[in-house]
């Protein structure tokens, strides 16, 4: 099964995942300090900045990216319920 | 006290022109206040313009008017400035649009998603203004110093360079209403302005920090806060009163680089402060970890907030009563709004008779309070055995480590993670 490296900057920690994983999966497990809300995709409180490795990203679904605008998220912000890790390595600030 | 509704000098040209109320005993619920407050606002009268400097609550627009009216006419107001869009302050902002529509509003980048938000008119036109940025009066003017998080995302300082007034916002305010204005005329405000600076600027000391790197510098003759007295005797003592009052003293303490690391515990039994022991006795296997044990039951939570925040990591012991984590527990942790505790790192232990939910409650809030929880909790049933005591000890041990930085750079995974996360 393809693999993909998640490193969490803040905990120095990189965690190797299975393609397809969501992000809210790895960070709730690996303690990150990041709040979570609905988990759907819709309050915008598991933003989340990827430091490098966005194209490893699913693509932002149009509720992602509206939820997204709506937070005045930067263009490195994904919400950490919905954007799934599909390969390579990604870091994210957390 | 003074009633009549008189615009009042503060330098020759300059007019507060805000509205007193000194009824206000409570402001925006969170803020408590024994003789009311001011909206402070301001008129600066130039050689080719007028320009009003903040506005006041909705409810006491009148009074605002009234006071604007005897020192300007509205066609004469060229310039707007919010230094802040909270509504105490930009309440009577529509209504001035409204009477002087020629005037350009000036407000900081951050500030104009809440001033749409505030005043829900898509025609609303304004100016984006940021450090350095200059408005002119003709012979006078106006300055901006992008100060955010002071206490909100659009807080700005403006100054009126030619007589070295610094209109600051809430910056240097306090809660604090008395008609004599000045600050070496009125009452004694000393507590109002520790208390203000407390609770609506110290979970923000970083960016107090940065924003006096900016201000300090200025040589100023009079600090025009939007709230309580202006301080035109000795304002710089209040400039130093900010960097007093937001410089870290830790550092004096321990060594520049050690990490401090405290853990609270409440016990019933003795269960939990067992375990807190072995917690303890874990981190201090590591050196450059200073650590710190409490006992949350011997005294309130003020003094322990203070300790948290310059902390680099918390942990908390409790029991679980009823299914919850007990009430001092849950004092301290919702005392903590004041001060900043994102990326600290936090962690959760306790003893238990049935069921045990304390330490995933603990471990929840903290992370809702965006602290970093790498390590599973410990949960011992009744008296814990030499094994959890074991285990107690390695959780102290493995967040000293994390809070030295020595387990940066592992790969773990994500079977391995799930394993740790249901032990």
């Amino acid at each position: 099964m393809p693999k993909a490296n998640v490193t969490f900057e803040k905990l120095g920690i990189t965690v190797s995942v299975p393609a397809g994983t969501r992000l809210i999966e790895i960070s709730e497990k690996v303690g990150a300090s990041i709040t979570y809300g609905c988990r759907e995709g819709e309050c915008g409180t598991c933003i989340m900045k990827i430091t490098s490795g966005m194209e490893y990203m699913s693509e932002r679904s149009v509720l992602e990216n509206q939820v997204l605008q709506d937070n005045m998220a930067g263009r490195n912000d994904r919400l950490a319920c919905q954007a799934q890790v599909l390969g390579g390595d990604i870091s994210v600030k957390a | 006290m003074k009633t009549a509704l008189e615009a009042v000098e503060i330098t020759p040209g300059t007019h507060w022109i805000g509205a007193l109320d000194p009824g206000l005993r409570e402001f925006d619920i969170i803020l408590k206040t024994a003789n009311g407050t001011t909206y402070n606002s301001y008129c600066v009268r130039g050689s080719q313009g007028v320009a009003v400097i903040d506005t006041v609550k909705a409810s006491h627009s009148d009074e605002f008017f009234a006071r604007l009216e005897q020192v300007a006419r509205y066609d004469e107001i060229s310039t707007i400035v919010l230094n802040h869009l909270e509504p105490d302050h930009s309440g009577a902002l529509p209504e001035l649009m409204r009477r002087a529509p020629q005037a350009k509003l000036y407000i900081s980048a951050k500030a104009q998603l809440m001033l749409k938000a505030l005043v829900r008119d898509s025609e609303l036109d304004f100016t984006i203004v940021q450090t350095g940025d200059t408005v002119t009066l003709g012979d006078r003017t106006l300055r901006f110093f992008s100060t955010p998080f002071l206490h909100w995302p659009d807080t700005q300082c403006t100054l009126l360079e030619e007589q070295q007034i610094l209109f600051s916002g809430d910056v240097f305010g306090c809660h604090f209403c008395d008609a004599r204005l000045f600050n070496d005329r009125v009452g004694d405000f000393r507590f109002s302005f520790e208390y203000y600076y407390q609770h609506i600027m110290r979970p923000f000391r970083e960016h107090v920090l940065v924003a006096l790197e900016l201000l300090e510098p200025l040589t100023l003759k009079l600090i025009a806060p939007a709230h309580g007295p202006i301080l035109r005797e000795a304002p710089r003592s209040y400039v130093q009163r900010y960097r007093q009052l937001a410089s870290p003293l830790l550092p004096n303490e321990i060594g520049a680089h050690d990490k401090s690391l405290l853990i609270f515990y409440i016990s019933s039994y003795g269960n939990t402060a067992r375990m807190a022991q072995a917690v303890s006795e874990g981190a201090e296997t590591i050196a450059g970890v200073r650590v710190s044990l409490y006992d949350l039951q011997a005294g309130g939570d003020l003094p322990f907030v203070d300790l948290i925040e310059e902390a680099d990591g918390i942990v908390i012991g409790s029991p679980t009563i009823n299914g919850d984590a007990v009430k001092p527990v849950w004092d301290l942790l919702s005392s903590l709004a004041v001060i900043k505790v994102s990326d600290k790192l936090g962690g959760a232990f306790g003893s238990y008779g049935w069921s045990g939910e304390a330490i995933n409650m603990i471990e929840d809030r903290l992370r809702g309070l965006k602290l970093r929880v790498p390590v599973k909790g410990v949960r011992a049933r009744l008296i814990p055995a030499a094994e959890e005591l074991e285990r107690c000890h390695d959780l102290g041990r493995q967040l000293a480590l994390h809070l030295t930085g020595s387990l940066a750079n592992r790969v773990i995974s994500m079977s391995e993670l799930l394993a740790n996360s249901h032990e």
